[in-house]
């Protein structure tokens, strides 16, 4: 069965089918109740759920992740919203030195199942703290994992397979591409920790993933009238990184560029170069190159764009890999 | 009830309904003029304002009402972001931002217009951070205002560390000794910054008024989300008094600031003021109360209204009549005017500014990037980009 979805709608329609599959899923956070979240994405949900399975918590994250634990060691399944990136870090502790840890303590005993969904990264024209790309932080810390998807069609199936996994999950979701619509099959399976190649290619390789697999596939397109041949992976899962079909791809290409909007110094691309470096070196026609924020603070929003990875600044880098 | 159940306590009847307890309240809506009236913490509370006085605030209430009104227009003709409205908290803030004396430092959330406008603010300023050419255009120390904070309830330390600092200054114990104002809203309570704020400040003993707008909502969720008591009674745990006033009386919220402001500057510690009060708006310009919210509620609250009591009683009271009131809506639509003219005229930041004020000392890898990306943008000079 198919349906067409946005991004948005298809994350509602994965949380509710999760729901309806096991009675112990939990959903919670700020406003997801009765507004249905500010991007609306539970929308529905506290209505045929009830107020006990879709939970408006006090406005506190280390306060929804910290109970999330204890509602996971009895048994349950969270969900938690965090409002939008930038108001994380509240919680980080809980996330980082309890969520990320009890089972490694516990030597298996404690498994505390949960997913953090994240709407994350900018160009919505926010003020401060709404345009955020925290993954490295996340993807840094051993114990958990983290994903993001791109498409109706991952918004979807992932966001099941994650709620369904006994890992905790950062999920993170493109907030920009919210409206972004697509075909969803909605019976569809294929492993969760897996990239994918989106578009087949000769000349570059292009990783990206969350609101700028977009981005990478426009570069794509425009650089096809320049008769140049780009080959764009979605990565999807930050931690752990699927990266064997991408060192495939590079090893054929010699050039490889990553994109993110998250600034660079300490990156998830520095980790992607480094590793594509030490598995395809000889291959290498040019060093890896990132496309990313820059190293400060997200900028006003009237800056945005110019601080944001766009297809010009793609392309500008495919160039100078070729100029190597 | 078995023995030993204490039951649940009652779900949001002292909260959210009527009548409400230990208010302050020295106009009615009716602009009836309350004489003398008792707080919760047992001081009893009164003003004694000129003519000119409540001239004054009557024109500040009105003034930054039609401020707010510009910006959700602006906001809705695009020419802003988003905006944070405080519509029906006017008194809230004109009450408390008046009671600050010179001295004073204030620290708000991301809806205080209405105080950096008693502060001398240009209201020019917090629209350049709604508008998304800045981070934040004033300058903390020459306004005592800090900057605008977004991240919920994370100010409130930091009006604690520095009002410890007023203490370690020495600068308290007299008339001319220092507070500090702390704004945050009811959602704010739950955060455990807050709650550390409020043990620092008892703890040290330091010069700090709590100031929670409680205007019934965090977005969506409705205070009983957040407790099952009134917040002001938070504070009796925490180790100093708190008190609720009628946050939509302009009268009683200024004489319990005052009063609490000048205890914290004579040495006398924290206090915790819940102003209750009502956002008649959205959240901000990006959200439908409809979807949580009845009509009826706000037809409820409209009638105590901040505004139309102060001017039944300015009026009864003969304290000001038809020129003044005209002259005071000219005077809104006017700095309305002005303040339209300069949004439209702000211009947008260099591209180049990004890179600025990252690190006091600056760093070699913004200075890299900086230098990259203005080469890069010389790329298209001349180009259709
Ligand atoms: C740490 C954090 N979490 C979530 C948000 C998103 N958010 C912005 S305003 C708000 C509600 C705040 O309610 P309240 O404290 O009552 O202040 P009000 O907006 O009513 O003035 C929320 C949840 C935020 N800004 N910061
Ligand atoms: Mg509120």
């Amino acid at each position: 069965m198919a349906e067409k979805l946005t991004i948005g709608k298809a994350l509602n329609a994965g949380l509710r089918r999760a729901l309806e599959h096991d009675p112990k899923v939990l959903v919670m956070g700020e406003d997801v109740g009765k507004l249905g979240g500010v991007f609306r994405i539970t929308d529905g949900l506290q209505k045929d759920f009830g107020e006990d399975r879709v939970i408006d918590t006090p406005l506190a994250e280390s306060g929804i992740i910290g109970t999330a634990i204890g509602l996971a060691i009895r048994g349950y399944r969270p969900v938690c919203e965090i409002q939008f990136d930038g108001f994380v870090y509240p919680a980080y502790d809980q996330i980082v030195s309890q969520v990320a840890k009890m089972h490694f303590r516990s030597q298996g005993k404690v498994k505390v199942p949960m997913v953090i969904r994240i709407p994350f990264g900018g160009g919505i024209g926010a003020v401060e703290h709404h345009s955020e790309s925290p993954e490295a932080y996340f993807a840094h810390t051993a114990g958990l994992k983290v994903v993001a998807c791109s498409s109706p069609q991952d918004a979807y199936t992932m966001i099941q397979q994650a709620i369904a996994s006994d890992d905790p999950i950062v999920f993170l979701e493109p907030k920009r591409r919210y409206h972004e619509k697509g075909e969803v099959d909605l019976d569809a399976t294929y492993p969760l920790h897996a990239s994918r190649r989106l578009r087949p290619g000769t000349d570059a390789t292009v990783l990206a993933y969350g609101p700028m697999v977009r981005t990478a596939l426009d570069a794509a397109t425009a650089a096809e009238q320049d008769g140049r041949d780009l080959e764009v992976f979605d990565l999807r899962t930050l931690s752990p990184l699927d990266l064997e079909p991408v060192y495939e791809s590079v090893r054929r290409t010699g050039r490889c560029v990553v994109v993110h909007e998250a600034p660079s110094n300490v990156g998830l691309g520095a980790e992607i170069a480094a590793r594509i470096t030490e598995r395809c070196f000889y291959s290498l026609e040019a060093p890896v190159l990132r496309v990313t924020g820059f190293d400060t603070p997200y900028p006003a929003a009237r800056l945005e764009e110019d601080y944001l990875p766009d297809l010009d600044r793609v392309l500008d880098a495919v160039d100078r890999t070729f100029g190597w | 009830m078995a023995k030993g159940d204490r039951g649940a306590p009652a779900r949001g009847t002292e909260v959210a309904g009527e009548p409400v307890p230990d208010f302050v309240q020295l106009l009615t809506p009716d602009g009836e003029r309350i004489d003398k009236s008792v707080g919760a913490d047992g001081v009893e509370y009164t003003v004694d304002f000129t003519d000119e006085e409540y001239r004054g605030l009557y024109r500040d209430l009105v003034v930054i009402r039609r401020l707010d009104t510009e910006a959700t227009a602006l906001q809705r003709q695009g020419e802003l972001g988003i905006w944070a409205s405080l519509l029906g908290q006017e008194a809230a803030q004109v009450g408390s931002g008046r009671a600050l004396r010179p001295q004073d430092m204030a620290f708000p959330t991301y809806r205080e217009h209405g105080v950096l406008y008693c502060r001398g603010i240009d209201p020019i300023m917090p629209l350049s951070l709604f508008r998304g050419v800045d981070l934040g255009a004033w300058d903390p120390a020459e306004f005592k205002v800090n900057m605008y904070t977004i991240v919920i309830g994370a100010q409130t330390l930091h009006a604690t560390g520095y009002a410890m600092g007023i203490t370690k200054d020495g600068k308290v114990g007299g008339d001319d000794g220092e507070a500090v104002l702390c704004y945050f809203g009811d959602g704010a309570t739950s955060q455990g910054d807050v709650n550390e704020a409020f043990i620092w400040s008892s703890v040290f003993h330091a010069p700090i008024v709590f100031f929670c707008q409680n205007n019934q909502y965090a977005i969506s969720e409705p205070i009983e989300k957040q407790t099952r008591i009134p917040l002001y009674r938070r504070a009796d745990g925490f180790g100093f008094p708190g008190l609720r006033v009628d946050g939509n009386d302009v009268l009683a919220t200024y004489a319990v600031t005052r009063a609490a402001l000048d205890n914290a500057r004579h040495g006398q510690g924290p206090t915790l003021i819940e102003a209750y009060t009502y956002r008649m708006g959205a959240h901000t310009t990006t959200d439908d109360p409809t979807r949580y919210r009845v009509a009826s509620e706000v037809e409820e609250w409209q009638a105590k209204d901040p505004i139309a009591r102060v001017r039944a009683f300015v009026e009864k009271q003969q304290i000001a009549g038809a020129d003044f009131f005209a002259e005071v809506d000219e005077q809104a639509k006017q700095e309305a005017l002005h303040l339209r003219e300069r949004v439209l005229a702000m211009p947008d930041p260099h591209p180049l500014t990004l890179f600025d004020h990252v690190y006091p000392n600056g760093s070699p890898v913004v200075d890299a990037q900086r230098e990259r990306f203005a080469e890069y943008l010389d790329s298209f000079e001349g180009s259709a980009h």
